[in-house]
């Protein structure tokens, strides 16, 4: 069963711990801006929303990628960026209509959740189970999905 | 079955690839005219700039990849499309029938009418070859004068800067980058070139390239109404169209490109074109237009293929984005981003730290928007944009502040959606 990061925001203080994990995970810095995961804040209504990639199933990033630099990682159904491979083209971020892979100018590549490998960083370091890394069934997946297929059906266009 | 594919690009390898795996038991035979292993036109500003080799251009890293998957491979021009006869007529081959055809040709780089362009040391950026020839050039202290500030011009500065040329960049448009930026945001990019020290002309042409005849210099470009530049080397980079000369007589209507219809079949059926060639629905303006970009190139690539092989897919359209780095500075432009009738616009700049958002509305939805200096979840734009979703109070919280378009896309799309 592949697992899938589940994200409740309603459990999030907003304590950025995630962030700081990601972060020192990828980058080996604990830099909040480095993370691939962000938290959103709604201050009138005091609100905090984790976002993430959800390695969803139509990869808009890696079907316009022009160099085959993003592939699927059969274990954990990652997306994942090869640097090697990536020209930093940034098409794309300009694809993925939930923007969450983005360009790194320091690198002169693109960045975006990889599931850490399987064990993800942010899902352990929350310390409110506003993360969690579960089975792929039975999370709010399946909303995240219908919105990614809304982008490219019928109805979306005569909506 | 017999599928034939034209063009070796995104769309056609894309549409190959797809048919071959719907259909294992169909022929599939993949024609492209130039003597390289299927490549992208997008990597070749990375090519130029020494990040990448060829090989890293290539689409597909393995390569046994399309005999692996049992695609014949002919290279060759496509000289005559004989939509009746189901026969394609090739340069210097034997005659090839079909009976479903992919027109995946791409798009040719535009050659202005100006005396002096059929010459070496003048170049297009368009294909590996014309890569080669600017590298072979553009040496260290050389002169380069680049015709065309649209995409692919921007695109390829950086590279000639990191080269060490001298820069000079010459647009007929009145800022840079008019097809894709506005005129606050391409006046800004023409700042940000002329303090990396790049000489920009907007609103000026090149009325001729003459070879030089005085030492040290090859090209003399006399210009209007700027004084004549001197140049060793000259890229065209003036734009580009549709590649369908060689369906001329073929009897397939073409207006910009190949017109398709929803199912991105041409007016001949059996034929279809996906990529820079076809002409289909913008769903935005309703109209139909060329969208000559890479993502659509994929998607109508694979759509057009499951069509191919009787699996009807609507393909529902598509529409303007680019992302474009011109020497660090990032832009990013979708759909309608030159607003529409009875719509709101809201836009904020800063000048000194060339930063810039414009979002386009008609009533409370996001139907285009321009950014630049941004490269954090611009995505979520086209998101927005393509799914026409309702943003309903967000909007006034967005036309008070354009820069909170996260949180108008999380509060209006996922927490308000249960």
């Amino acid at each position: 069963m592949q697992r899938s990061l589940y994200i409740s925001p309603d459990k999030c203080t907003g304590c950025l711990q995630c962030e700081m994990a990601c972060s020192f995970e990828h980058e080996g810095t604990f830099n909040p801006a480095k993370s691939r995961i962000k938290v959103f804040t709604f201050h009138s209504e005091g609100r905090f929303v984790p976002y993430t990639c959800t390695q969803c199933d139509e990869a808009w990033c890696m079907s316009a990628c022009p160099t085959e630099a993003i592939s699927l990682d059969a274990a954990t159904g990652a997306k994942m960026v090869n640097d090697a491979l990536c020209v930093g083209c940034k098409v794309c971020t300009i694809a993925c209509p939930f923007g969450t892979i983005n360009y790194n100018s320091v690198t002169g590549k693109v960045i975006k959740c990889d599931l850490c490998g399987g064990d993800p960083a942010c899902a352990k370091a929350c310390p409110t189970q506003a993360i969690t890394y579960i089975d792929a069934e039975g999370t709010g997946y399946d909303r995240m999905r219908a919105w990614a297929s809304r982008t490219d059906n019928q109805s979306a266009a005569r909506a | 079955m017999r599928h034939v594919i034209i063009g070796a690009g995104p769309a056609g390898v894309t549409a190959a690839e797809t048919l071959r795996k719907q259909d294992p038991a169909a022929e599939v035979v993949l024609i492209g005219d130039e003597p390289e292993p299927a490549y992208s036109r997008m990597a070749i500003p990375y090519y130029l700039s020494n990040k990448i080799g060829e090989r890293g251009t290539y689409l597909r890293h393995d390569p046994d990849h399309l005999d692996k998957l049992g695609i014949g491979q002919i290279q060759s021009r496509v000289t005559r499309v004989d939509g009746a006869a189901k026969q394609l007529q090739l340069a210097g081959k034997d005659p090839v029938g079909f009976d479903r055809l992919l027109l995946a040709t791409g798009s040719n780089p535009i050659k202005p009418p100006i005396q002096g362009l059929d010459q070496p040391g003048v170049h297009h950026c368009w294909t590996l070859e014309d890569a080669r020839n600017i590298v072979k050039y553009a040496e260290p202290g050389s002169r380069v004068v680049l015709m065309g500030a649209g995409f692919i011009g921007c695109i390829i500065m950086e590279a000639l800067v990191a080269r060490g040329v001298k820069l000079t960049v010459v647009e007929m448009g009145d800022r840079m980058v008019p097809r894709m930026m506005d005129q606050a945001s391409g006046n800004l990019i023409k700042q940000w070139c002329l303090g990396k020290g790049v000489d920009v002309h907007t609103s000026t042409r090149v009325l001729g390239v003459e070879t030089s005849n005085s030492g040290g210099v090859r090209f003399r470009l006399t210009c209007d109404p700027v004084d004549a530049i001197d140049a060793d080397l000259v890229v065209v980079a003036a734009g580009v169209k549709p590649a369908t000369g060689y369906l001329d007589g073929s009897g397939i209507e073409i207006g910009q490109g190949v017109v398709v219809n929803d199912f991105l079949e041409s007016s001949v059926p059996g034929i279809y074109a996906a990529g820079d060639t076809c002409e289909g629905m913008d769903w935005g303006t309703g109209q139909r237009a060329v969208h000559a970009i890479q993502p659509v190139a994929a998607e109508t690539g694979r759509t057009a293929a499951l069509n191919m092989c009787g699996r009807p897919t609507r393909h529902t359209g598509s529409m303007a984005m680019n992302v474009l780095d011109t020497l660090g500075l990032i832009s990013v432009s979708y759909g309608q981003w030159m607003g529409v009738d009875g719509g709101d616009e809201v836009h904020r700049i800063d000048e000194s730290a060339y930063r810039y958002i414009k979002l386009q509305f008609q009533e409370d939805r996001l139907v285009g928007a321009i950014t630049l200096g941004m490269t954090e979840h611009v995505g979520v734009l086209r998101g927005l944009i393509q799914t026409r979703l309702p943003l309903g109070r967000w909007k006034q919280h967005l036309m008070e502040d354009p820069t909170r378009i996260m949180e108008a896309y999380l509060g209006a799309a996922q927490l308000t959606a249960g």
